[in-house]
């Protein structure tokens, strides 16, 4: 199969899907099906493109020209395309876990659901193969749109407040900052096409290339840099799987993913090392990272905790591409990865705690351990991850980013990512060393029961919290694609 | 023989068939002879946009008189594309009108109302086609007095208030746009356009040019309802019948946009108007602040019908702005804006026509949940009103667009920052609707059904029209910078 066909496949198949869970609405075994075998399709679509990829090629294609020189065209580069591996991927095993969360937490509207999602993810695989920064705002926008009926699932007063906050704040700076700098982009250089090197080297004076580049990081609100971050944990409302999946994988990560894309791809890296606001914005992604630690050690709610620890993480990626040095790119890239693996084993878990004993806060779940071994030690193994700790994936992203920080020559940085390491600690391993160390209240009987979430679901989990490991022991074909990003073009 | 006169026939066909039209008594024939009439005016109105894209501009003298001792007609790519725009939605109108207009109008006025919609037609497209300045009063007075009419057969009582207020702000309008006419026929004598064009510079410092041109624009900015001259235009649009207020929309103060457009840049001429009258700064701070005070009143409105007349005005604003860039750019955004605008509030107005038929009323809190129950009609309402937000891959995001570059291209940054802000407000009225209608439950025991077929397709043609010019967007880029370069005398 030629690379430009499976592009337009992969958009395609996950729009298949959601006719066919519809269709199969009032079958929810079959309509499971359809959303596993969707999922798996797109795994295999998108896999597929890495043999050329890895040989240097760049699969695109062109579809329609809207305005001169602004055309809707896809091409895959090893950046996008570690983005939809690892996000088609997490699909097919957060699709396992949401059959065993939604039947056993008894959601209603669960088509909508399904259906929403497979949306989610065709507009993901647009992000993550747009050819050129319009293509990449269409798709941008059009996942704001499709998660907002996930987040607002439960229809409550608290999902829709919190679906407000969402949608205001992502549509807000999208609009407001993004398509300003889209715009201008187009304006002083005439085209947005994603080049090696980057576009704007040359073309603007000093000022407006400051400026673009602010309007642009402010501009991807989904990257959840401060102060524009609150989204995030609004966005907590929505039932578990939107949470893994998308609010620690697709959504969160296009934001990411949109900045080292612009990094690389429009300004250049050269570029990029000599605008001065760099400085400052390397500052106020550091500052994210610490801040939002801070706040994450408050929160009693897991949810909310993970959210704040999300938004932290994500700005180590913002670190990454600010650096503006080829090991902070790769370092970023495979932070992609590996954040994507720790975080969304600790959503199932929070989630899986939630539809075995309806527990929220932290502070109820003293001695959970006993009754939810297994999810407490994917919780655990996904924690350590998240904080950095060997034998686990997310010491080899943090290790990049404090090389390319050293390379950089900013040594107060080594001193954030270490803190913040600290930090993470201090909010993540409290909740196993409560689960495990502490006895249960008095109300249980104190006579641990072994009560774990849907087989399913605990499947699901243990599989992402081994993946976390595998990564630990093989990060080199991670780190090999992540390094084709900022390699001479053969 | 027709394509020689195609101009006279534009006028001619609608204005006969008026008073046949009342004569037809019975409903059923007055609703398919004015539906087969728009029809044939959208047929002729093809083929002059045709004629003058492929051999360019000409005239028609009515009667065989001369110029300008007759009246002319003229037609360049400009009026054109406008005629195109507003017999197009006549067109796209008439077929749906028959079911809605049975349920708000009663039996022994709808005739009338047929051949009301027949001479607005006509008054609207004579507007637009006449090279004669008296002429274009004499029209806009012909589609006044006939939408005054229009509006008052709203089902709700308020609709004769609204229509008085609009038959007030519009008359003085229409007697302002008479001074300022009768101002520049004794300065100069002439009355036709092109000869004007070139008496008036002769005398153009005079005082009682200076007078003219202030009447004649307060007076078109009164009809094309340009904050703060809007006043008229909300309740007028709330309580007219739905199809009318689609209608309007879609056209009224598009047309008077069009007279504006005719009179500053082909009559005065560019240098006049903005060098010698700082028009440029009016126009530029006029247009922003109703941007942003009438979207932010439709915020807080609660029938949809006025909320949508508000983002009327607001959108009004960005037209107005494209007019004060005084380039080839702005110009060409302004144009585009206008049939861009055309489509996607066309839509959204049939949209709410169709929710009034079946659930009688266009309250946001009556729309709760009715996502569910009118899922057709309620999808084309969230696909136009995503167009007017300027959501990529729609219509409000080309205007938007070349607007945007438009502005940057003059260097006022500030007013580039400030229309993608305003989209904001836009986001905000838009979702408070699909809010109520998918997010919120309603009384599940009262039974709605979806619109009918007759109301569904146009809505559709018109939604579909906004995402296929959001992609395919030669046509009408290309027939608005055509039509701005003419405007502006600038290549051919």
């Amino acid at each position: 199969m030629t690379g430009s066909i499976a592009i337009i496949a992969a958009l395609l198949v996950p729009l298949i899907g959601v006719l066919g869970i519809v269709g199969a609405r009032h079958k929810p075994n079959l309509r499971e099906t359809v959303t596993l075998v969707t999922a798996t399709c797109l795994f295999i679509l998108v896999a597929s493109l890495l043999t050329p990829v890895l040989a240097g090629g760049r699969p695109s294609i062109s579809l329609l020209e809207v305005l001169p020189g602004l055309s809707i065209a896809f091409e895959v580069e090893p950046l996008g395309l570690v983005f939809a591996l690892i996000a088609s991927f997490l699909w097919i095993v957060t699709s396992v876990y949401a059959i065993g969360y939604m039947r056993a937490h008894h959601e209603k509207n669960q088509t909508r659901f399904y259906a929403y999602f497979a949306v989610a993810l065709s507009s993901t695989m647009g992000i993550a193969f747009a050819g050129n920064m319009f293509t990449l705002f269409i798709f941008y926008e059009i996942l704001t749109l499709s998660t907002y009926p996930l987040v607002t699932h439960s229809g409550t007063a608290e999902a829709k407040r919190g679906g407000r906050t969402y949608f205001g704040i992502l549509i807000g700076t999208s609009v407001a900052f993004q398509l300003l700098a889209i715009i201008i982009t187009y304006f002083t250089v005439g085209t947005l096409d994603f080049t090696q090197g980057g576009i704007l080297a040359g073309k603007a004076s000093d000022v407006v290339i400051s400026l673009l580049l602010l309007l642009y990081v402010f501009g991807v609100g989904k990257a959840a840099l401060m102060p524009f971050h609150r989204w995030l944990p609004a966005a907590m409302v929505a039932p578990t799987p939107v949470s893994a999946l998308l609010h620690a994988v697709a959504v969160v990560k296009a934001g990411v993913f949109t900045i080292l894309k612009i990094s690389v791809y429009i300004f250049g890296l050269d570029l990029l090392a000599d605008i001065g606001v760099r400085e400052f914005l390397m500052w106020l992604a550091a500052a994210t990272i610490l801040i939002s630690s801070i706040i994450a050690i408050r929160q009693d709610n897991l949810k909310r905790r993970l959210a704040y620890s999300t938004i932290s993480q994500l700005s180590y990626i913002i670190l990454g591409a600010m650096l503006a040095t080829e090991a902070g790119v790769i370092g970023g890239t495979m932070h992609i990865a590996m954040h994507a693996f720790g975080k969304i084993t600790l959503f199932f878990c929070a989630g899986a705690i939630l539809v075995a004993t309806h527990k929220t806060e932290i502070s109820q779940m003293r001695g959970i351990g006993r009754t939810m071994p297994i999810t407490m030690t994917a919780y655990t193994i996904g924690a350590l991850s998240i904080i950095g700790a060997p034998p686990m994936g997310g010491l080899w992203s943090k290790w990049m980013l404090g090389m390319a920080a050293l390379e950089a020559g900013e040594v107060a940085m080594i001193g954030v990512l270490m803190l913040s390491s600290l930090l993470s600690i201090g909010y993540l391993l409290p909740v196993s060393i409560y689960a495990f160390f502490n006895t249960p209240d008095p109300q249980n009987d104190g006579k641990p029961v072994f009560k774990e979430a849907p087989a399913l679901s605990v499947a699901a989990l243990s599989f992402t919290a081994l993946g976390c490991i595998a990564l630990f022991l093989f990060p080199d074909p991670l780190h090999h694609l992540a390094s084709l990003i900022v390699a001479p073009v053969n | 023989m027709i394509a020689a006169h195609l101009p006279a026939l534009q006028i001619a066909v609608p204005l006969i068939a008026a008073p046949i039209c009342l004569l037809l008594r019975r409903e059923s024939l007055a609703w398919a002879w004015a539906t087969f009439i728009s029809w044939v005016v959208f047929a002729l109105a093809w083929m002059m946009l045709e004629k003058t894209l492929t051999g360019g501009a000409f005239n028609y003298e009515l009667g065989g008189w001369e110029a300008p001792w007759g009246i002319e007609y003229q037609v360049d790519a400009v009026n054109a594309f406008i005629l195109l725009i507003v017999a197009a939605i006549g067109a796209i109108v008439m077929p749906y009108a028959r079911a809605s207009v049975n349920r708000e109008i009663p039996e022994h006025k709808r005739g009338l109302f047929y051949t009301a919609y027949l001479l607005c037609l006509t008054g609207l497209l004579g507007i637009t086609i006449t090279g004669d300045a008296f002429n274009v009063f004499v029209f806009l007075e012909v589609s006044s007095l006939s939408s005054y009419a229009l509006i008052a057969m709203g089902r709700d009582p308020k609709a004769l208030t609204a229509a008085f207020q609009y038959l007030i702000m519009g008359t003085i309008g229409a007697t302002f746009i008479l001074i300022g006419i009768g101002l520049m026929y004794q300065m100069t004598g002439t009355l036709n356009m092109a000869d004007l064009a070139k008496r008036l510079p002769a005398v153009e410092d005079s005082r009682p040019v200076l007078a003219a041109f202030a009447f004649f624009i307060v007076g078109v900015c009164l009809k094309l309802a340009l904050f703060p001259l809007h006043l008229w235009l909300p309740n007028a649009y709330a309580y007219a019948p739905s199809v009318v207020t689609a209608f309007l929309a879609a056209t009224a103060t598009k047309v008077s946009v069009y007279v504006l457009y005719r009179f500053v840049f082909t009559i005065f001429g560019q240098s006049f108007s903005f060098d010698v009258i700082p028009l440029e700064s009016i126009l530029l701070v006029l247009s922003l602040a109703g941007i942003f005070a009438a979207s932010t009143v439709a915020i807080f409105q609660t029938n949809v019908k006025r909320l949508l007349a508000y983002s009327s005005v607001a959108q009004i604003g960005y037209i107005m702005l494209g007019v004060a860039l005084v380039t080839v750019a702005g110009l060409t955004a302004s144009i585009l804006h206008i049939f861009n605008h055309a489509i996607m509030k066309g839509a959204l107005f049939l949209c709410m026509g169709a929710v009034y038929y079946q659930i009688g009323s266009v309250k946001i809190e009556d729309m709760n949940g009715i996502g569910k129950k009118m899922p057709f009609t309620m999808f084309a309402f969230v696909i136009a009103g995503l167009g007017l937000i300027g959501v990529p891959l729609t219509v409000g995001f080309i205007s938007k667009w070349y607007l945007i570059t438009a502005v940057l291209e003059r260097g006022w940054w500030p007013v580039a920052v400030l229309i993608l802000l305003s989209s904001l407000l836009a986001v905000i009225y838009i979702w408070r609707v699909v809010e109520a209608a998918y997010f919120k439950s309603g009384d599940d025991e009262v039974v709605v059904e979806e619109a009918p077929l007759s109301m569904l397709i146009p809505i559709y043609v018109l939604t579909g029209a906004s995402v296929y010019f959001g992609i395919e967007t030669s046509l009408p880029v290309e027939t608005a910078a055509e039509a701005a370069r003419q405007l502006l005398g600038i290549g051919g």
